[in-house]
């Protein structure tokens, strides 16, 4: 007994470095994976005859090399964030929502929608009530997929694929109709949001608002599933839907109210699309933001802290789009190959979790 | 001579759509069924889809030959669903984002390879012309079947068969329903399931080949538009049963034909919403179909998405 005491401080290192390196296993490994993943792609850069130097040079220069290019990703990183969270918040149920562009793209519709009926009021009153009909069409969207998970069975992921293409046929109907600017004949738009309802610049850069909204998006998200009992009975409920029911917490509420909160963003993401980038909708907001979205959660793993740095490395890369394309003479899907490796790269690397025992203290002396 | 037969064009162009728009369907989903036959679900269909349309597009075109295509979109696929097999089998994976990472995957490499063929003309598959009693040319274009069709329903009814009478219907089904009892049985379920969603993955390459060599019958980045993931939907709803699956393709091709049906007698109003009458068809499918409660009836046990 004394023996096995006195062992005890010698195998397992102390509390908080024990607890600093399994933290460790959940940085390294993304990061790793996200490594393995572009020495994949570098490879298939090869294959075709590219130069993958080239375009790493060409992505650093065109996404973080200057300030202009930093702008440029930080304005293409703030729907992502968003996107993102319109993942994470239902992953933490245990449910996988693929359909953000959806919420996204009705979103922008609202907000081109209600902003024609306020060109009379002030910016003051007029851009809040602007984001709330936003994130009103994004949160019944997605939380209606919630929804029919919950009552129905109704399988999450293919249901919100599917709402996703029907918002865009609801978007080309409106925009083609009723809501159409007469003056917009080779693109069908709503009609432009009025001068003071634009939203502008971040103070000191060339980012709009998004940015911020994004930013403060993702800390509240954290704060909810980490701090809260809210999203403490969430996790529960993602673990074993039947051991939370017999706990007694709402899971029909907790899936809807997650869902659909995820889905506010997401409608906030294509409120910030129209009133800060494109100043009116059209189909320019349906640009696979809600898609890209869905990796930066992944790549994230769930996090919604993770999600800001991640979605700043794809902002970047999508901001180099076009002067690869230019540059090296390859097509705009390059961006897409790429990102599917990185994917495939990061689940791959779920296989790992547990099997290193550099990041499992208890077993480092054994 | 072809008369105008008025409003009854409508029920007809449908019918003919039906059959029509209905292929790619019918082998996305006799793929799928396959797999999650297997006890593995498989979302990435979807891009499988798209590749094999730009493969089989590029092929046809560099030989001549259609049917050149149509084998290289059979390799094609089958190499997307070895690959997701062969992740899946990993431990601690998560087939649901497998299936959404290969769909994206897909779509990009079909993309980035299609770029160059998005201008010229392949030729076409061959069609047989079963309204060449008529007159009018309306019914000669709805009934003119495409040989992909018919190879269609000749494959529903050899899966059917196959999982009702031979071994390797019987070893799939039970990999599906119990990998434990499987491996009780010493086979081995992960290489089942690997060479089911190969097999899968080749039937829906062959769906991506009717896009691009018949129906619309070109190559560009919008030929799909869900149709590789409302199929694994289609399958629920057909209970995982490979006659089912021909009747449910048909239906959701009918709900596809029903937009340009609609603007071929100068109905406009509506476009959009009557295009997406498929995605709603299938929505409403699967509310009807699923339950919160109990387990669906003919489900493979073993099916994440059903767990």
């Amino acid at each position: 007994m004394e023996q096995s005491l006195a062992q005890v401080p010698a195998i397992a290192a102390p509390g908080s470095l024990s607890k600093a390196v399994r933290r460790l296993e959940g940085v390294v490994i993304p990061i790793a994976a996200l490594l393995a993943g572009l020495l994949a792609f570098s490879l298939f850069l090869l294959v075709v005859g590219k130069s993958p130097i080239d375009f790493y040079q060409l992505i650093y220069k065109a996404g973080f090399g200057t300030s202009f290019s930093w702008q440029n990703t930080l304005s293409r990183a703030a729907p992502l964030l968003l996107a993102a969270l319109c993942v994470a918040l239902p992953a933490r149920l245990g449910l996988v929502i693929i359909g953000g562009e959806g919420a996204i793209v009705l979103g922008g519709v609202a907000t081109g929608a209600i902003a024609s009926l306020l060109v009379n009021v002030p910016a003051l009153l007029a851009i809040p009530m602007m984001m709330i009909a936003g994130a009103i069409a994004g949160a019944l969207w997605i939380g209606a997929v919630g929804a029919m998970r919950h009552y129905r069975g109704v399988n999450e992921t293919i249901a919100s694929l599917l709402m996703a293409y029907i918002a865009i046929a609801i978007m080309n109907q409106l925009v083609e109709g009723p809501l159409r600017d007469p003056a917009s004949l080779n693109k069908p738009s709503t009609l432009p949001l009025a001068e003071h309802l634009r939203i502008g610049s971040l103070p000191g850069m060339d980012v709009h608002w998004g940015l911020a909204a994004g930013i403060i998006a993702c800390v509240f998200s954290w704060i909810l599933i980490e701090k809260t009992s809210w999203g403490f009975a969430a996790r529960i409920a993602g673990g074993n839907v039947r051991a939370a029911q017999i706990q007694g917490l709402p899971v029909g509420i907790l899936i809807v109210g997650f869902t659909a909160l995820g889905g506010a963003f997401g409608g906030l993401a294509g409120m910030f699309e129209v009133s800060a980038v494109q100043g009116t909708a059209n189909a320019s907001i349906a640009a696979g933001f809600g898609y890209t979205g869905i990796l930066v959660a992944f790549l994230a793993r769930q996090n919604p802290l993770a999600i800001i740095p991640v979605a700043i490395l794809l902002g970047g890369i999508e901001a180099s789009s076009g002067l690869i394309q230019r540059r090296m003479d390859l097509p705009d899907a390059t961006v897409l190959v790429m990102q599917g490796f990185i994917f495939l790269a990061i689940l791959i690397s779920e296989t790992f979790y547990g099997q290193f025992r550099i990041f499992n203290p208890d077993r480092w002396r054994s | 001579m072809g008369g105008d037969i008025g409003l009854w064009g409508v029920p007809l162009a449908i019918l003919g759509g039906a059959i029509r728009v209905s292929t790619p369907f019918l082998f996305v989903s006799l793929g799928e069924c396959l797999t999650e036959r297997s006890g593995r679900i498989n979302l990435g269909l979807e891009g499988t889809l798209v590749f094999g349309a730009m493969s089989a597009y590029a092929v046809a075109y560099e030989t001549g030959s259609p049917w050149m295509g149509v084998l290289a979109a059979m390799i094609a696929g089958s190499a997307f669903g070895l690959l997701h097999g062969w992740i899946c089998s990993l431990p601690k994976v998560n087939d649901i984002a497998i299936g959404i990472a290969l769909m994206l995957f897909g779509m990009g490499l079909a993309f980035f390879f299609g770029k160059s063929f998005i201008q010229p003309v392949a030729p076409d598959l061959p069609a047989i012309n079963f309204g060449f009693w008529s007159d009018y040319t309306q019914v000669q274009a709805a009934l003119k079947v495409n040989i992909l069709f018919l190879i269609g329903i000749a494959a529903s009814l050899g899966l059917w068969w196959m999982f009702r009478n031979t071994k390797i219907g019987l070893i799939i089904r039970v990999v599906g329903d119990s990998t434990d009892a499987a491996r009780a049985m010493g086979l081995r379920p992960n290489l089942v399931r690997l060479l089911s969603t190969a097999a899968g993955g080749a039937l829906a390459g062959v769906g991506g080949a009717y896009l691009s060599l018949y129906y619309p019958g070109s190559w560009n980045e919008g030929i799909s538009s869900g149709q590789g993931l409302m199929a694994v939907a289609l399958v629920i709803f057909a209970r995982w049963n490979p006659i089912y699956c021909f009747w449910a393709a048909l239906l959701f091709g009918g709900a596809g034909a029903l937009g340009p049906a609609l603007q071929s007698v100068g109905v406009t109003q509506g476009y959009y919403l009557f295009y997406a009458a498929p995605y709603v068809l299938t929505l409403a499918v699967m509310i009807l179909t699923s339950s919160a409660s109990k387990t669906m009836t003919g489900a493979p046990a073993e099916l994440s998405i059903t767990k």
